[in-house]
């Protein structure tokens, strides 16, 4: 339905058309624009005075001519169709779907970009996800409503450390369990692999998949979370389904906004990126959550590189500042071979505190991570030592730390890409870690916890 | 055309939309400043620039879907907020909007162009008259007295620029929030109708009768804050930090366990899963000194990081003006701002859509003038009703990358006194709070020392000092350890390390979700003292020739090191502690030292 068309452009630049003023359009609206080839391409109105308008184009304006050219507006902002049966679908990364079943038909259309949720509507998280991952369950643990980021690196295996988290997930419920995947500028393989395991390990009726291939439109990257999250808020908050949200890799989104914003002439910010970086990913990342008088939840895991493995970066930098922690991999453990490689020190889960302990996990958890903690952070620094003085030359309780930590790396960080541990199992193998030190080491841990789980040798 | 108060209406035209700022002709009778609703959703906005007959328009709700050539209304008035009961245990939006009401009104997700009343204008209080009829008033001067919660008596203050005799007072009874409480004939023989609740812009600073020097601290419960880097009352401090190092969970220790009489928490910027935590655990906690709910002397400010930039760049000052209201009714407030630095990324956001020529990492040149004027609010004062009433704030900072001398961490640097640096490393161990000793400092140190002197310990300056001072030296002997390992330092400095350590485990970490969350003055300086005197008792034995692994064996020192789980009700047990622990050392200086007898008795 178009509520106004116009021939003829004044000015392509970059993704931009700019085109005179033209009543009736407003603010973010959808504009179509179509090209002497007649196809529609999707775009919206990112400035609009009585002088001109300008409109960014998903697609790319490749092949326009200015005086060859339609413009139709929608009058209203980007959306998607939403109904139950979009379970088991696949769309590109501007909504569209690929899997040749067609549109989604008899729901209804929801604007992309959401609102913010009240804080007040808020429930404060605080169920334990089993990952039956050790590291993870026991010193970051996941919450549902959470949104936790791994932080990788090239060649890093996020990849299948978000697999096996997804296919592992214990969620009360698994019937009401969803999978929305959303693949931002990701290569052809990784894509294929995605699809492959998640189809395997979920029946293929929970899982929706967005995806914009590394060959895509850059500009379609800035849509594509934005349709996944429009999703995962419609199957937790309407079909009430406990839903996780794997979005990789956000580098790749974060690239586009620069080329966007950079096209657009706006005053770059650190590293080139616009000073409006941490709001735009603000407004993905706080769709995540547990709200009141609904059941369902969405738990966000965003997968991102970190350039030249730098945790510094603004990338990665802002995306820690806003999400309730992240999860970090080592490129050294990887190298001795470790899996999941998953660096506990810098890793941290904010709603940890409150999920886990008494009437959640186990009593100990919390004064049991807080030691091993502390005890791995001792020997990384004993490790250092040693490298310069050598380890004869360490005192007998550092030495003692040198073993807890080989140890700790090779049996409690390390585990099969199958294996599915128990949070009591991973707790006990902590303990059994914690007996290798001297007990006057344990200064994190109650006297009477010390009495009651710590195997004497 | 009128609107319902009878003024003509002005109306302007939209003539361009550019993310929060919006651009509109036909102004020229608008003023500077001034709020109007844009468009035909009647979103809120703020007059930000006049050029000639055109005006730039900052609004607080999203543009999407704004159109040209759609009205912009003036109201006649600033960006402001209502003043008076029922503002405390309200949880506000950046521009004042109590977001519980909008959740009843319009469920989970937030709407646009909503209009309500910041506090609830047709509640009935109960009313004690403070002044009788004849008295003379000025501005400032308290009228009447409602208990507005069980907590906290709200003080309804005679409004700006108002001054003569009263006529009308309520009597004893119940009033309305809307109810005229109060008439006030002027000298000009003009009669003022005193409402209980007083508009007033947020960016214009409440007047005070004069400024008073900040010299009595702020417990905070903390013992690395309340022992090493103190705040006073009507201070200023900055906790600076990248993610993860604890900066929001130290903001909710000070919200819950300071012992200001009325707290303001302004979200500002950061994550919705917090605001609702300290929605969820306030009203439940007790306040360890009333024992009362927390939330009947708390205001909750959340402009969640998801929320319009705009209004996230006005929730500060929104925060700080109702700060200065409870602090003119004579109360001690401590505001916290989390994070200062998410404002400033505000103002940078919005300058850059006003195209204005950036200074330093695209932060606009204001940036120090905005940071100043908003530190400056905070004090302690005599108002100008004659109460004593202070303002204490506490920032936190969110550096990029961690690093500290980024502009934002580098500007408040310059306004604050007490500065608690957050350190990666120390978090990443678990050391929580992960306030560094060593970067970390306070201004207020000296200025509180008599206050501690005279309160609660004769030694606390002395011992403060023995316990910096050491734990400086303890740096420094770490860089050895790091390089050469601890086997070949002598026994003095391995004492120093040692000592530093217990320090660092028993006294300066403290565990925020167990009963040790909350530490007395009396229980922290008790803590310390015991460190401090076992390390001179044990120097002396050092220095005349006792090997420290003995001392180390001493079994009463596993008992120091989890002191801290002792309950600060049970003082008793600390200074049973400290007498076993001199006791035992002195058998063990007997053992070694026979023939050498001739150290002094002393200590802390």
């Amino acid at each position: 339905m178009a509520l106004a068309e116009f021939k003829g452009i004044d000015k392509i630049f970059g993704p931009f058309v700019m085109l005179p003023f033209i009543e009736g359009v407003g603010y973010d609206d959808v504009v179509e624009v179509f090209g002497s080839d007649g196809a529609p391409r999707r775009g919206r109105a990112v400035m609009i005075s009585d002088k001109a308008t300008l409109i960014q184009v998903f697609k790319g304006v490749e092949g326009l001519v200015p005086d060859n050219t339609k413009v139709r507006f929608e009058g209203r902002g980007l959306e998607i169709s939403l109904s139950p049966s979009i379970l088991g679908r696949a769309f590109n990364g501007l909504g569209e779907p690929i899997d040749g079943c067609g549109p989604v038909l008899g729901g209804m259309r929801r604007d992309i970009n959401g609102s913010a949720i009240n804080p007040v509507a808020r429930v404060y998280p605080h169920d334990f996800i089993c990952t039956g991952i050790s590291v993870i369950d026991t010193l970051m643990t996941l919450i549902r409503g959470q949104k936790l980021p791994i932080f990788s690196g090239d060649g890093l295996p996020h990849n299948k450390l978000a697999i096996q988290i997804a296919a592992q997930s214990r969620l009360v419920g698994v019937e009401n369990f969803a999978v929305v995947f959303a693949g931002i500028g990701i290569r052809h393989d990784d894509a294929a692999t995605f699809v492959n395991s998640l189809s395997l390990s979920r029946s293929e009726g929970n899982l929706v998949l967005f995806q914009n291939l590394a060959d895509d439109p850059v500009i379609e990257r800035i849509a594509t979370p934005r349709m996944a999250l429009t999703v995962a808020e419609y199957l937790a908050f309407e079909l009430e389904k406990h839903v996780l949200v794997i979005i990789t890799d956000m580098t790749s989104y974060c690239e586009a906004l620069r080329e966007l914003s950079i096209a657009k002439g706006e005053i770059p910010s650190r590293k080139g990126y616009p000073a409006y970086l941490y709001s735009d990913l603000a407004t993905l990342y706080e769709r995540a959550g547990v709200v009141k008088g609904r059941s369902g939840s969405v738990t966000m895991l965003p997968i991102l590189t970190m350039p030249n493995d730098d945790i510094t970066h603004p990338i990665p930098d802002l995306t820690g500042f806003i999400t309730e922690g992240q999860i970090v991999l080592s490129r050294a453990l990887d190298a001795q071979g470790i899996y999941p490689p998953i660096d506990p020190l810098p890793s941290l889960s904010r709603l940890m505190k409150d999920g886990i302990g008494k009437g959640f996990t186990r009593e100990d958890h919390p004064s049991l991570s807080s030691q091993l903690f502390a005890a791995y952070s001792r020997d990384q620094d004993v490790k250092a030592l040693a490298d310069v003085v050598g380890k004869d030359e360490l005192s007998e309780v550092d030495k003692t730390y040198l073993n807890f930590g080989e140890s700790f790396e090779s049996t409690f960080i390390n585990q099969g890409k199958d294996e599915d541990r128990d949070i009591g199992d991973s707790l006990d193998k902590g303990w059994d870690l914690l007996s290798m030190l001297p007990v006057t080491e344990l200064t994190r841990i109650k006297s009477e916890d010390i009495e009651k789980y710590l195997k004497k040798k | 055309m009128k609107n319902v108060t009878g003024e003509i209406e002005r109306t302007g035209k939209i003539t361009a939309i550019n993310g929060m700022i919006v651009r509109a002709r036909e102004v020229s009778n608008f003023g500077m400043r001034e709020m109007v609703y844009v468009s035909d959703k009647g979103l809120l906005g703020e007059i930000i620039r006049m050029e000639s007959d055109e005006a730039l328009i900052q609004v607080y709700e999203e543009t999407s879907g704004v159109k040209v050539g759609e009205p912009v209304t003036g109201t006649g008035r600033a960006l402001s907020i209502a003043l008076g009961p029922g503002l405390l245990g309200a949880f506000l939006d950046g521009i004042g909007r109590p977001l519980s009401r909008l959740y009843e009104n319009e469920g989970v997700f937030l709407a646009r162009g909503t209009r309500t009343d910041n506090i609830d204008m047709n509640k009935s209080w109960r009313v004690t008259p403070k002044v009788a009829v004849g008295e003379s008033v000025s501005e400032g001067k308290i009228l009447l007295a409602i208990p507005e919660t069980p907590l906290v008596e709200h003080r309804v203050m005679v409004p700006r620029g108002v001054e003569g005799t009263v006529e009308y007072i309520a009597p004893t009874g119940y009033a309305k929030t809307s109810d005229v409480i109060a008439r006030i004939r002027t000298v000009s023989g003009k009669v003022a109708p005193v409402r209980m609740f007083q508009l007033w812009g947020v960016r214009t600073p409440r007047p005070y009768s004069k400024r008073l020097l900040p010299d009595e601290p702020l417990i905070t419960g903390q013992r690395v804050i309340d022992g090493l880097f103190p705040i006073s009352k009507g201070g200023v401090a900055a906790i600076p930090g990248g993610f993860g190092t604890g900066k929001t969970v130290t903001q909710h220790q000070l919200a819950k366990w300071s012992d200001a009489q009325i707290v303001v928490y302004v979200g500002c910027g950061e994550r919705g899963n917090e605001m609702t935590q300290v929605l969820e655990e306030f009203p439940v906690l007790e306040d360890p000194r009333t024992k009362r709910p927390l939330m009947e002397r708390t205001i909750l400010i959340a402009n969640t990081s998801n929320m319009p930039v705009a209004a996230r760049e006005a929730s500060i000052y929104t925060g700080i003006t109702i700060a200065e209201f409870y602090r003119d009714m004579g109360y001690d407030v401590a505001m916290m701002a989390d994070s200062t630095s998410r404002w400033a990324e505000a103002l940078r956001e919005i300058s850059g859509r006003l195209e204005e020529i950036p200074a330093e990492e695209g932060f606009p040149a204001y940036l120090p003038t905005r940071l100043a004027e908003f530190y400056e609010r905070a004090g302690k004062v005599v108002t100008l009703g004659d109460e004593r009433g202070s303002i204490s704030v506490i920032g936190a900072v969110s550096p990029p990358g961690g690093d500290f001398t980024e502009p934002v961490t580098r500007h408040t640097k310059r306004f604050i006194r007490a500065f608690w640096a957050l350190d990666a490393n120390l978090a990443h161990s678990r050391h929580f709070p992960a306030i560094s000793w060593m970067d970390s400092y306070s201004e207020y140190g000296e200025e509180v020392r008599d206050w501690y002197e005279t309160n609660i310990d004769i030694n606390w300056g002395r011992l403060r000092e023995e316990a910096r001072r050491l734990l400086a030296e303890d740096d420094s002997i770490q860089q050895t350890i790091r390089l050469m390992g601890e086997d070949v330092l002598p026994d003095s400095q391995k004492l120093i390390a040692y000592t530093a350590s217990l320090l660092k485990n028993a006294y300066l970490q403290q565990n925020s979700f167990t009963d040790d969350s909350f530490c007395t003055p009396e229980k922290g300086i008790a803590i310390m003292r015991m460190i401090m005197s076992f390390y001179l008792q044990a120097k002396r034995l050092v220095s005349g020739g006792c090997p420290l692994s003995i001392i180390r064996k001493m079994k009463e020192l596993d008992e120091l090191v989890h002191v801290r789980e002792i309950s600060a009700q049970n003082l008793d047990a600390f200074s049973d502690l400290a007498k076993r622990l001199e006791v035992q050392l002195e058998t063990v200086g007997r053992e070694r030292l026979a023939t050498h007898h001739d150290y002094e008795e002393g200590g802390f």
